[in-house]
């Protein structure tokens, strides 16, 4: 195991997950384990009851900053994939359809095309732009309004380009065709400020590692009043014990088995600390980020890069590629040579990729959080400046 | 602090809620195990003064915290373990 505790990394894959925490997440887990560290849920006895306590502080902290109406709309899943697969396979209409975008991830993808081969709904995906994030609003519309029982499915930014989609006006058109939508705010979460409750949609999926800044191994699903989905497991709860089948009130209903306690703490530390900072301006200093990126790479020959031209239409995110490098070779000089950590290929989101026309080999991706300086900004940029350079040459010489 | 009553829930994660709900608000209370004969459902309940009663159902709705029952129940904290004794052990 490498020793990285004294290097002066450059980490551009919060994208990925976010690196580093908030010390008060760290700070939260120590204090967990010292003070609590019994089973949430499951007795009355003094570590399980601080245990329990702190979950349900964090569920609290959570409902505050996504704008839920009360906790109990806050789900614990152990990451956005679990969330999106509990929602769409709960929400999915039975011999109905899905509506959906080209820029989704394949924690939406791969359930809707499961639903698909499997013969239980039929999919139609409207095309978004990839580099700008727009989509044809009317065509949304139309889609979910060709009548028969319809779910809607939608991400709130593109995590190959950062590009925002249109998602409060679309979950509109949703709502006023009658369609329930699942969000999945996994690039959004943390990044820009989130209102669950005045978006209008059934479900919200995040994860906890991302902008949220938990550990690994968390993620939140909102689930809106009155939508009543099946548990994608059943288990253990700690609540009626003496009944053999699940319980039917949440969160219970959805969090079967022992809690990632230690991790939902240290994301509800996280969250406090976001509701401390405020995200709105995490998304202002994401796009002052994005903008120097940009007007950087724009002095530097031989870069393609991806995404919307305002930065304000983003979060944090900008994708590129060297031309006559391999986006895999660029991203391992940059770390080989730089310590510049970024990651290549296709970000398991072939769809958006050939709405870019970056399939099937991908792009290099570069993306930010609030921690992130300028001076790292300017290396980034000064590294691909070497690298675009060296392709120069090599392309010169090999003529 | 002699306990007068008990609110029981379904969920743990509600007594928890409750229990910080009624600090704020600036009325007593404590999580204690829940009385089997009071809670059959998750295992602890929250312990209030029964003078408080119309307070802590207020709360509770105010919040729109789910909750089973409130009991009256006599508890009394034991001095020095901190934990709660059933004085009467009567459900009314």
């Amino acid at each position: 195991v490498a020793d990285l505790t004294t290097q002066a990394d450059i980490y551009l894959d919060n994208a990925a997950t976010s690196w580093p925490k908030p010390p008060v997440v760290l700070e939260a887990i120590q204090e967990f384990f010292a003070n609590a560290g019994g089973n949430v849920g499951r007795a009355g006895h003094r570590r399980s009851i601080e245990s329990s306590r702190r979950v349900s502080l964090a569920r609290e902290r959570l409902a505050d900053l996504i704008g839920a109406e009360t906790p109990d709309e806050v789900i614990f899943t152990k990451n956005a994939t679990e969330g999106l697969n509990l929602a769409i396979l709960g929400l999915a209409p039975e011999g109905g359809r899905i509506v959906t975008t080209s820029l989704e991830h394949n924690s939406v993808m791969r359930p809707l095309r499961h639903l698909e081969e499997t013969g239980r709904c039929t999919l139609e995906v409207v095309e978004a732009d990839g580099n700008s994030g727009a989509i044809d609003l009317d065509e949304w519309g139309a889609a979910l309004r060709r009548g028969g029982w319809c779910l809607a499915v939608a991400t709130h930014a593109s995590n190959v380009t950062g590009a925002l989609l249109p998602i409060e006006a679309m979950a509109q058109r949703a709502v006023a065709a009658d369609v329930p939508i699942v969000v999945d705010a996994s690039q959004s979460a943390g990044h820009i400020p989130l209102d669950v409750a005045a978006l209008g949609a059934s479900a919200v999926a995040m994860p906890g590692h991302k902008g949220l800044l938990g550990p690994s191994g968390t993620g939140v699903l909102y689930l809106a009043p009155g939508v009543d989905v099946p548990p994608l497991i059943r288990g253990g709860t700690g609540s009626q014990s003496e009944l053999e089948t699940q319980p039917d009130f949440v969160p219970d209903k959805y969090e079967s088995g022992t809690h990632n306690a230690m991790g939902i703490v240290g994301l509800g530390a996280a969250a406090g600390y976001l509701a401390e900072v405020g995200v709105d301006n995490v998304y202002v200093r994401l796009t002052e980020l994005t903008q120097r990126f940009r007007d950087g790479l724009a002095r530097v020959e031989g870069v393609v890069v991806y995404g919307p031209d305002d930065p304000a239409k983003s979060i944090g995110i900008v994708s590129l590629n060297v031309e006559g490098i391999p986006c895999a070779t660029v991203s391992r000089f940059l770390d080989d040579e730089s310590r510049i950590m970024t990651r290549a290929g296709l970000h398991c989101s072939p769809a958006a990729h050939r709405s870019l026309g970056t399939a099937p080999e991908g792009t290099v991706r570069f993306s930010w959080g609030f921690d992130t300086t300028d001076e790292q900004i300017d290396a980034a940029v000064e590294a691909l400046r070497s690298i675009a350079a060296r392709r120069v040459e090599t392309a010169g010489a090999r003529a | 602090m002699k306990w007068g009553g008990v609110v029981s829930f379904f969920a743990s994660e509600h007594a928890m809620r409750a229990e910080r709900v009624l600090e704020r608000a600036g009325l007593p209370a404590r999580l204690v195990p829940g009385p089997r004969e009071v809670s059959p459902n998750c295992g602890v309940a929250v312990a209030f003064r029964w003078e408080d009663e119309p307070k802590v159902e207020e709360a509770l709705q105010s919040k729109k915290i789910r909750y089973e029952a409130i009991h009256p129940y006599e508890l009394d904290d034991e001095e020095g373990t901190g934990s709660a004794r059933v004085l009467t052990g009567e459900k009314a």
